[in-house]
């Protein structure tokens, strides 16, 4: 049962990226390049820093709405790798005993804002990637990377991956359920069974690439992948990065929190 | 045009364990004419089709496709010539999108981007899936990924359309629309497949494969209906022709 729903929630991220909005009209390319820049300049702010990385969820935030990703879907997935990005700050409270000045007269303890620091930078990071890959179909994805120059090797190997996971991943279904159905009531997952379904997947796997190579040959294919011009990069994109560019660079260089808190400040007092 | 003639003289083939599955296979098939080769499971109908394109050589006999006579070297002129359409078609889309499978023989020809995209407006129009062509293939039911597989051999435009089996899979409607498209095609048609209706609609030729040679061949009015003929080789009458 597991496998099903793991493999129906991968299902469901794809159909996603093959919606039609704003963001997923844009060229991919735009899209790759925004999202990278915005994940190194999340990650060049300093591990102490906190306040300043709000500003940023602004992206993750636009991307969602325009893009009509449900936020239950992309908080549930960042969810499930939380760990990691817990597991390497946990410490840091118990390990790092000073104290920051924040404010005039407010310290806090180094160790806690550093754990802030790092799950707010990992919240940010994962969630854009996520978004990426829900706004973006895969191919595409791949697309722009050939026209970024990556070898054109290395990008048939993930649109490869991309095509016969899915095709492979209802192959190990299918494996699946034919033992649970002759397991009866035992669990049928000993070690055992387990190395003989890999096996028979993995010999399965072999000859399915023998009839596609043969398929590819048939079709005129001598090692080269051909490169589609499909895209073409329409002022939209060049207004959506240089407008991302501009944000994350004033996020980055001013202190954009402390400026709004004492516009508000002004106002108030 | 008498170049786009299939003829195979005299072949053989031994697998390299040692399992020989064609001898002494002989036929020929003119221009425009459409052929159904069948036989039983293991009579050698699919290692066949695979001499027709060269993926795999005759160990023993000759093949000629038009006026090419198959060797390593003329190999790839050969493969422009003759398109084959698999029996599974997730085998034979293996592009992330349908107009990315459709245009990679075209690309593969050399073409350039305009011309490709009008190859493959006109091979999916063929097959009525034009308004799937920004589909990813997993997201196709099996009729519409048989129809693009169909689709994406035709845009190379081959003179000699091959086919294994290629209304397995198919609910009864997609099988009855790909007979229709089938019986539009001028091409010559070989088609290897153990639906033997489909064979009769399609085919007015027919050749039994029986241990890697040809066993009967002659017109499928004559062949289908020898019910002696047809369960020495482990087929049947087919189904049409059953009724009394």
């Amino acid at each position: 049962m597991a496998f099903d729903a793991q493999y129906y929630n991968v299902g469901y991220l794809d159909r996603l990226s093959y919606q039609d909005t704003f963001v997923h009209r844009l060229d991919p390319r735009t899209k790759l390049i925004t999202t990278l820049l915005f994940l190194f300049t999340v990650i060049s702010f300093s591990k102490y820093e906190v306040a300043a990385l709000f500003p940023f969820l602004l992206f993750p935030a636009i991307f969602l709405t325009v893009g009509e990703i449900p936020l239950g879907f992309i908080l549930k997935k960042v969810l499930l790798v939380s760990p990691f990005a817990i597991f390497i700050g946990i410490f840091n409270p118990l390990l790092d005993h000073g104290q920051v000045a924040i404010l005039p007269g407010l310290t806090l303890p180094a160790g806690w804002l550093s754990f802030a620091s790092i799950l707010l930078k990992f919240f940010l990071t994962v969630s854009m990637a996520l978004l990426l890959i829900a706004t973006t179909s895969f191919p595409t994805i791949c697309h722009a990377l050939r026209r970024l120059g990556l070898p054109s090797i290395f990008v048939s190997q993930l649109l490869f991956l991309y095509r016969y996971i899915f095709v492979l991943g209802e192959e190990v279904m299918r494996i699946v359920r034919a033992r649970d159905m002759r397991s009866y009531g035992r669990k049928g997952t000993e070690i055992k069974v387990f190395v003989r379904i890999a096996g028979v997947l993995f010999l399965r796997t072999v000859e399915r690439a023998e009839r596609i190579y043969f398929a590819m040959l048939a079709r005129g294919y001598e090692g080269d992948m051909p490169v589609s011009k499909k895209y073409h990069l329409t002022t939209s994109d060049l207004a959506f990065a240089l407008s991302v560019i501009v944000c994350l660079f004033i996020f980055r260089c001013y202190p954009v929190t402390q400026i709004i808190g004492n516009f508000f400040r002004g106002i108030f007092s | 045009m008498s170049h786009h003639i299939v003829e195979f003289k005299d072949v053989c083939f031994r697998y390299p364990d040692g399992t020989e599955a064609l001898h002494n296979l002989s036929f020929r098939i003119i221009h425009g004419e459409s052929v159904g080769i069948i036989g039983a499971n293991g009579s050698g109908k699919s290692t066949l089709l695979l001499h027709m394109n060269g993926y795999l050589m005759p160990t023993g006999g000759t093949v000629n496709i038009g006026d090419l006579h198959l060797t390593r070297k003329t190999r790839r002129e050969i493969r422009k010539k003759v398109g084959i359409v698999f029996q599974n078609p997730d085998d034979q889309l293996f592009m992330p999108t349908v107009y990315d499978d459709v245009a990679f023989g075209p690309q593969n020809l050399g073409m350039d981007e305009e011309d490709v995209q009008k190859r493959v407006r006109a091979a999916l129009d063929l097959v009525n899936c034009y308004d799937l062509i920004n589909k990813p293939p997993h997201h196709l039911s099996n009729g519409q990924k048989s129809a693009v597989a169909i689709a994406a051999v035709m845009a190379m435009e081959p003179d000699i359309l091959a086919m294994d089996e290629p209304a397995a899979n198919l609910d009864p409607k997609s099988r009855r629309l790909l007979i229709n498209l089938l019986k539009t095609f001028e091409h010559s048609k070989i088609i290897a497949s153990h639906d033997l209706d489909l064979i009769f609609d399609v085919c007015k030729r027919c050749i039994i494969i029986r241990e890697g040679t040809v066993a009967a061949d002659g017109p499928s009015q004559d062949i289908l209906t020898n019910k002696i003929l047809l369960e020495e080789n482990n087929l049947e009458l087919p189904l049409s022709l059953q009724r009394r």
